[in-house]
């Protein structure tokens, strides 16, 4: 026995998954803006050459034969987005301990979650290029694979959410909060590649 | 009620072992590996790294008998002495400083900031297995020729998933921590209020999370491009072009930044005062935080000083941003830890010795990397980088050995014993200087960095590698000291009681070793040095 401290209350875990969720995002948002930024270099650097008609000048980047479904990258961008929105729905259900709009809130950012992935993979089939053609091929399926990943946990973390939520814990908040802050995190990443991979390609 | 006394059944050392049998063995060493003990999870690391560390200085020493002579001596091939080169830099800062340095504020900083646990408890176990798997499969791929430039292609993929995985583990252990300091911290500590320590740890861990997962990006692309075609990143030779940053300065700093925090805690310790200078220390801190900026933009920044002002001050600005501000940040922890020294009678204790020591040491290294960076002074490719890097990776060394023997007692419940503290952490600095600092002279004499033979140039060329040679044994035998101190000391040392050092932070008001849950109930507390309250009325 030695030093006597006054005692204090227990304190409550305060918002930590919500603290954790948006720690873990800067190390993504670290991860996804250098992985963006080798492919900017890369693309920057890439060597020029002049078109047969010698009109003018290509560079050696995209490969000739790649087609990008622009589409199914345009649906999984909004299908994140839609994703947030329902995530949100289940922040602002779980605030007002609904326990039943929160379960079907999370639910339902699962199932968004699940249609992006879809998306994802559809591109990946479509594209029509493989991982060893090219270094636009490896670094393509590289930076969209992190990001198919990233998707894929978020989906877990929805699961989790939910049996939370289902569980009788919707008074506990913190971790349908945190759920919500990954797909605002997942969603910005997802802008970030969409305008520098898919648009500016 | 006390906030020390033991929780119930809870005393985290040895209860399962000490029943006998070997069932009662397998079951402690089930408990150990399945724990979610924060002190558990830290020693682990502690533990698993000290066999990174003796090998990185093994490696260190060879590859200096190596170039001790560099006609005819040679200990390795020289198609894999390259690989060489990067193991000695890989085990050293992710075999070795970072996974220690990490383990002791995993062990640490729960108790300093009054919480019963770390955050995410599961998350710091997944952490420390992930990043043992990751080194075990780093160091299997350099046995089969897979580091960085090496001729197997399948143990190179192995190396670069093995990074990735460790990577993974020391980002999920660096979320733990600062999540622990953000959100676990006792009713009435403020931040300004928290522990030096664990302040470093939420500075040194979100350092972490910024650029650690900026070198997993460059080890997916390494490992997407090297596993299919292998026609964006240079394959196997391209490897050590794309993650060489972090092995180099300024990055290496984000790695030792927890030694300038220890050094402050330690140094209040010492003075037996309040820290007049603590908003100071807390910035200087933070200043020294801006080497993450070097992991941002993954490269060097040079200065020229060429040209009109205008093109000297475009030059200037940017370097100076990337190479000063860490220094000035460390010299302000230095400056304000010998300043509370010197207006107070202070009672120096054996771990302040090193912690002081590894403090100096990494400022040196600091100084020589600004110094490499001006263009004119043309050492960048030569050995006066690894004098920069020795200096700094032995000074987070040296910073472990601060760290176990000043909070070993608390974790094992024994003090180590002084002289040995004090003799290994002078030893170890006096052979970081003999390693280091011949190379910053034959850094001037065109030594080139990463050869070990076949180069010549003037002056006394086996004479500083002979020296650097020493110091890198020197080093080794101080380890090794350190080692056997530690486990003898905590083993079979005198009962260190709760508070051995007269400490001021709430690490020291729970009973060493400390339980399972750290404190019966948790304090209140009111000031940054809630124990030197009590124990001086709140007067001192």
């Amino acid at each position: 026995m030695s030093i006597a401290l006054p005692a204090g209350p227990q304190p409550s875990p305060n918002r930590r998954i919500t603290i954790g969720t948006a720690v873990f995002g800067a190390g993504i948002a670290a991860m996804i803006g250098s992985m963006l930024a080798i492919w900017l270099k890369f693309r920057a650097d890439a060597p020029t050459r002049e078109s047969s008609d010698g009109l003018k000048i290509i560079k050696d980047w995209l490969p000739a034969d790649v087609v990008i479904p622009e589409t199914a990258a345009n649906v999984m961008l909004v299908t994140l987005v839609v994703a947030c929105v329902m995530g949100q729905w289940a922040s602002y259900a779980a605030r007002r301990h609904d326990r039943s709009h929160a379960s079907i809130a999370i639910a339902l950012t699962g199932f968004f979650g699940l249609a992006a992935l879809n998306a994802q993979f559809f591109i990946f089939r479509e594209i029509g290029i493989g991982v060893a053609d090219s270094a636009y091929g490896a670094m393509f399926f590289a930076i969209c694979g992190v990001l198919a990943l990233l998707i894929t946990i978020g989906v877990v973390y929805s699961v989790a959410a939910w049996f939370r939520v289902i569980g009788g814990r919707v008074t506990d908040g913190d971790a349908v909060y945190g759920h919500a802050l990954y797909w605002y995190i997942l969603t910005a990443a997802m802008t970030a590649v969409w305008l520098v991979v898919y648009v500016q390609k | 009620m006390t906030t020390i006394d033991t929780h119930a059944g809870a005393n985290s050392s040895g209860s399962v072992a000490g029943s006998g049998g070997a069932a009662a063995t397998l079951l402690a060493v089930a408990d150990w590996l399945t724990s979610t003990d924060h002190k558990k999870i830290g020693r682990l690391f502690i533990i698993l790294a000290s066999a990174g560390a003796l090998l990185s200085v093994v490696i260190g020493v060879l590859l200096g008998f190596e170039r001790m002579d560099s006609d005819s001596f040679q200990l390795f091939a020289d198609d894999n002495i390259g690989q060489f080169f990067t193991f000695f830099r890989v085990e050293l800062v992710f075999g070795a400083v970072l996974p220690m340095l990490i383990g002791i504020a995993i062990a640490v900083v729960p108790i300093q900031v009054g919480a019963r646990s770390i955050a995410f408890a599961r998350g710091a176990s997944f952490g420390l297995w992930s990043w043992l798997a990751g080194i075990v499969m780093v160091e299997i791929a350099y046995l089969g020729n897979g580091g960085p430039g090496g001729g197997n292609e399948t143990m190179v993929d192995l190396f670069l998933l093995g990074m990735l995985l460790l990577i993974v583990g020391l980002v999920f252990a660096a979320v733990s921590l600062v999540v622990t300091v953000l959100n676990s911290r006792a009713p009435g500590m403020t931040l300004e209020r928290a522990p030096l320590f664990a302040w470093g740890a939420l500075v040194g861990g979100s350092a972490l999370v910024f650029t650690l997962p900026a070198l997993g990006a460059n080890l997916i692309y390494n490992f997407v491009d090297h596993r299919n075609g292998r026609v964006a990143f240079g394959g196997n030779f391209g490897v050590v072009d794309w993650i060489g940053w972090s092995l180099s300065q300024p990055q290496t700093y984000v790695f030792v930044l927890l030694a300038l925090a220890m050094l402050a805690e330690i140094a209040t310790v010492v003075s037996g005062a309040r820290h007049k200078l603590r908003g100071v220390v807390l910035a200087g801190i933070g200043i020294a935080a801006t080497s993450v900026l070097g992991g941002v933009i993954q490269q060097q920044q040079t200065m020229g000083w060429d040209g009109s002002l205008s093109d000297k001050l475009r030059d200037f600005v940017p370097w100076a941003i990337f190479n000063l501000l860490p220094i000035l940040g460390a010299m302000t922890v230095l400056g304000a830890s010998m300043f509370l020294l010197v207006t107070r009678r202070p009672r120096i204790i054996a771990p302040f010795v090193p912690a002081l020591l590894s403090v100096v040491a990494v400022i040196v290294g600091m100084h020589g990397h600004a110094l490499s960076t001006i263009s004119s002074t043309n050492v960048a490719t030569t050995v006066f980088e690894e004098a920069e890097f020795i200096f700094v990776m032995y000074g987070g060394l040296i910073a472990v050995m601060a760290g176990v023997s000043y909070w070993g007692p608390k974790l094992w419940g024994r003090l180590m014993p002084t002289s040995a503290v004090m003799g290994t952490g002078v030893l170890a600095f006096l052979g970081t200087f003999l390693a280091g600092l011949p190379y910053f002279v034959a850094g001037f004499a065109d030594q080139p960095a990463g050869v070990a033979n076949g180069f010549s140039y003037d002056g006394p060329q086996e004479a500083w590698n002979l020296l650097s040679t020493a110091g890198h044994v020197i080093v080794l035998v101080a380890v090794l000291g350190f080692v056997a101190a530690a486990l003898t000391g905590f083993r079979n040392g005198s009962a260190a009681g709760d508070d051995p050092w007269n400490a001021h932070t709430l690490e020291w008001a729970t009973p060493s070793p400390a339980p399972a849950d750290n404190f019966a109930e948790v304090a209140v507390v009111k000031s940054a040095e809630p124990l030197l309250d009590l124990k001086t009325g709140g007067a001192s």
